[in-house]
């Protein structure tokens, strides 16, 4: 059994209560935190090596060191909790079962930083969990562990609950601090970077739920303890979503030291393929990351066993590897068809592009016409060469990041499936009669 | 001061200048093209990626080159910083790119276009695109709209560079003028519809890079390289009424402000004197205007049209550059 630190809780009674909560060690954690000085704590998450769980996989130490704390300026943390990333829910989750330890964990990040607003934005989908988020602060506030004079420490902080309006471009942290203030969410041109000028021009961290609920376990069993969990700088336990052609699909907390193929085939995790047919491809970080073939995602390129950790899934760079991003996991079956699949995530991607900066703007919108056309048996054989020509194109010459990730995995599925575009291009009549069905048998 | 090298030339600029700006201080073939980017407008550039530059040495402190091409319009410069614009051939094919996903969804009307001759787009896909086209699918359609009795948009051919957004917003007071919608529908477009009522409106034709906001007073009267542009001035109480008249004989055809060598309005000018002076006698004739020697406009006029040289190795140029 893979040891349980942020979803250790998760199965007993009403743990989503204060007094549940509490009973079973909630707030200690803050207790011991504000026993230390703010930069003691911030020591100790840097001790900890722990890196953001949102998808860049910056350390989160490092990230809050950089804040501007010479500025007169008030400081702002923002919990990023516009989880719209296809394949990911685990935010979601965490928040719907264990409120409380967000809580706790954003008044532990908010005295390390120095902050005394924090706001929660939260993806407008997710409009439930605004409800259970404010019952939660409304409790800490209540047993005096939010507000004013928290503890009798004389640290005060109020956290504030936003609700999205349901765009994925406001997951990135610039974007969300835009729409915060009530603007287009537009992200901004950086530098400067939000740990500068942020959120109303004062120096904002912005944070994923998974980092901020992950500090309460790094303060109670301390930054040392808690790197020695997982592998080399992949420390401590991360939250996957999986999903796809799998017989238990779910969020797992895994410690970051199992092989890919543990996680698929363990009946603690995935529990194998469903219906027993063989792994075709999988995308192993959210939709934004590379997918996979399946001999890929098991071993590396080197032959080596594949972990589930972000060295491991990232070996090889972008020829044969991927990245571990926000840790959604999604395995495809035999009978998936890569085309359709592209499609459809370059269609979230034009749906979601915000329409700032030229090359994501338009070339999302393109390749998913010129997908279309693949997909509906209409493509050319030049096409393919195109796609691949855009998505370079688009790559790194974008404001933010979902350029990036509306490249990749077009990039990688032509890089790792060609054939199968070639197949849909040579043979119209085939892929034109079959929208959802297998393809296995006309492809061998 | 930092000390800034850009395509072999070195530059002390005060802290905190651009890139961009730093290069326009040299001057010459070595200036990034803009699209979105004006100087006289706060927050403006960034979006429309035409001006990236490859900085290949980030500072005398930190010598690192940056991992991805910058925007040299919203980038500061750094002490010591070596940066590379028509030298590095990935900064050229990268512009190919932006040029190519700029035209996808513009209309190729420049025949029936009031901007031709003028437009920004013409200059920078002639001087950085590609000879073909390989978008095939359809472009986005928009009905045109007034926005106001003087001024139409046409969104068919907005580039999104959202410089009237800015002129719009920074010369009022009151918001009247933004984006509606995401990606590629996205919408120039004003309060549900409105006119904007504003004395200095009519300079959002003047920023417009192309032919999406125009004059109605002057559409579909003569092409631009028909007219002679002259400067000249009239006692204004609103604004300096120093402006651009296009004559044609005696006749003035339309009003514009007067712009730099970089296509920027050097004084915004009043609807007043925009619209409702056009008749000779209201305006004393300085001289001819100066026009680029790229400018269409200038054919048979100032000598031959100039196409900037591209200083790189043979094996890197195409065969268009040649």
């Amino acid at each position: 059994m893979g040891r349980k630190i942020l979803l250790e809780n998760i199965d007993k009674e009403g743990i989503e209560r204060f007094d549940v909560y509490r009973k079973h060690g909630g707030y200690t954690a803050l207790e011991k935190a504000l026993k230390l000085t703010p930069d003691e704590v911030t020591e100790e998450v840097k001790k900890s090596g722990m890196r953001g769980r949102g998808g860049a996989g910056f350390p989160t130490g490092m990230k809050w060191s950089f804040l501007d704390k010479k500025s007169n300026n008030p400081r702002y943390l923002i919990c990023n909790a516009d989880e719209s990333e296809p394949g990911t829910f685990k935010d979601r989750y965490l928040i719907e079962k264990l409120p409380h330890l967000l809580v706790e964990g954003l008044i532990i990040s908010s005295y390390a930083l120095g902050v005394n607003t924090c706001y929660i934005y939260v993806r407008g989908e997710f409009k439930y969990l605004i409800g259970i988020l404010n019952k939660a602060i409304c409790e800490a506030n209540a047993n005096k562990f939010l507000g004013k004079n928290i503890l009798n420490t004389g640290y005060s902080l109020d956290i504030h609950v936003h609700s999205g309006a349901g765009a994925y471009i406001c997951g990135e942290e610039t974007a969300q601090i835009e729409s915060l203030e009530g603007k287009r969410g537009n992200p901004r041109i950086k530098p400067p970077f939000p740990a500068l000028k942020g959120l109303y021009d004062c120096p904002t961290v912005v944070n994923n739920v998974e980092t901020l609920a992950a500090v309460v376990p790094i303060i109670s069993m301390g930054g040392e303890e808690y790197a020695k969990i997982g592998t080399g700088r992949s420390t401590g336990t991360k939250l996957i979503s999986a999903s796809g052609h799998i017989n238990r699909p779910g969020v797992y907390e895994i410690e970051m030291n199992i092989s890919v193929e543990e996680f698929l085939m363990s009946d603690e995790y995935c529990g194998g393929m469903k219906n027993g047919k063989p792994l075709k491809a999988v995308i192993a970080g959210g939709s934004s990351v590379p997918i996979l073939p399946a001999h890929l995602i098991l071993k590396t390129a080197n032959g080596e066993n594949r972990m589930m950790t972000y060295e491991s899934l990232a070996d090889g760079g972008f020829a044969t590897g991927t990245m571990l991003g926000s840790g959604g996991f999604i395995a495809y079956d035999e009978d998936s068809c890569i085309v359709r699949n592209t499609w459809n995530l370059t269609r979230f991607y034009h749906h979601e592009s915000c329409g700032q900066c030229s090359p994501c703007r338009e070339g999302t919108g393109w390749m998913e016409r010129v997908l279309h056309r693949l997909e509906n048996g209409e493509g050319r054989m030049h096409d393919i060469d195109l796609l691949t020509n855009i998505s370079k194109n688009i790559e790194g010459n974008t404001i933010c990041p979902l350029g990036d990730a509306a490249a990749w995995p077009v990039a990688s599925a032509i890089r790792h499936f060609r054939d199968e575009f070639e197949f849909h291009v040579k043979n119209p009549g085939i892929v034109k009669n079959i929208k959802h069905g297998s393809l296995k048998k006309y492809t061998v | 001061m930092p000390i800034v090298t850009i395509d072999n030339h070195t530059i002390e600029v005060p802290e905190g200048t651009t890139i961009l700006e730093a290069a326009r201080k040299i001057g010459g073939d070595i200036v990034p093209p803009t699209m979105c980017y004006y100087s006289k407008l706060k927050g403006s550039g960034g979006k429309c990626r035409t001006c990236l530059v490859k900085v290949s040495q980030g500072s005398a402190k930190d010598p690192r080159p940056m991992p991805k091409l910058v925007a040299s319009c919203s980038t500061p410069v750094a002490d010591g910083m070596v940066v590379q614009n028509i030298t590095s051939p990935e900064v050229l094919e990268a512009r190919k790119a932006i040029v190519e996903f700029l035209l996808i969804n513009h209309p190729l009307d420049c025949p029936v276009c009031d901007q031709a001759g003028e437009c920004d787009l013409q200059n920078l896909s002639y001087e950085h695109g590609a000879n073909t086209e390989r978008y095939e699918e359809d472009r986005r359609e928009y009905d045109k709209v007034d926005i106001g009795p003087n001024i139409q948009l046409h969104m068919n051919r907005c580039i999104l560079c959202y410089r009237c957004v800015y002129t719009a917003n920074q010369i009022a007071n009151s918001r009247v003028h933004g984006v509606l919608y995401r990606g590629d529908q996205a919408e120039i477009s004003t309060y549900i519809q409105n006119a904007i009522d504003n004395e200095f409106s009519g300079n959002v034709i003047d920023v417009c890079p192309v032919g999406a906001l125009t004059d109605k007073t002057f559409r579909f009267k003569s092409r631009v390289w028909f007219l002679k542009p002259m400067n000249a001035h009239r006692n204004c109480t609103k604004c300096s009424g120093k402006v651009v008249v296009w004559k044609f004989g005696n006749e003035i055809y339309r009003v514009t402000a007067r712009k730099d060598q970089f296509h920027e309005v050097e004084e915004f000018i009043c609807n007043d004197c925009r619209y409702d002076h056009k008749q000779p006698e209201d305006w004393t004739i300085e001289g001819p205007a100066k026009l680029s020697k790229q400018s269409v406009i200038s054919q048979n006029q100032y000598g031959n049209l100039k196409k900037p040289s591209i200083i790189l190795p043979i094996e890197h140029r195409t065969e268009k550059q040649e």
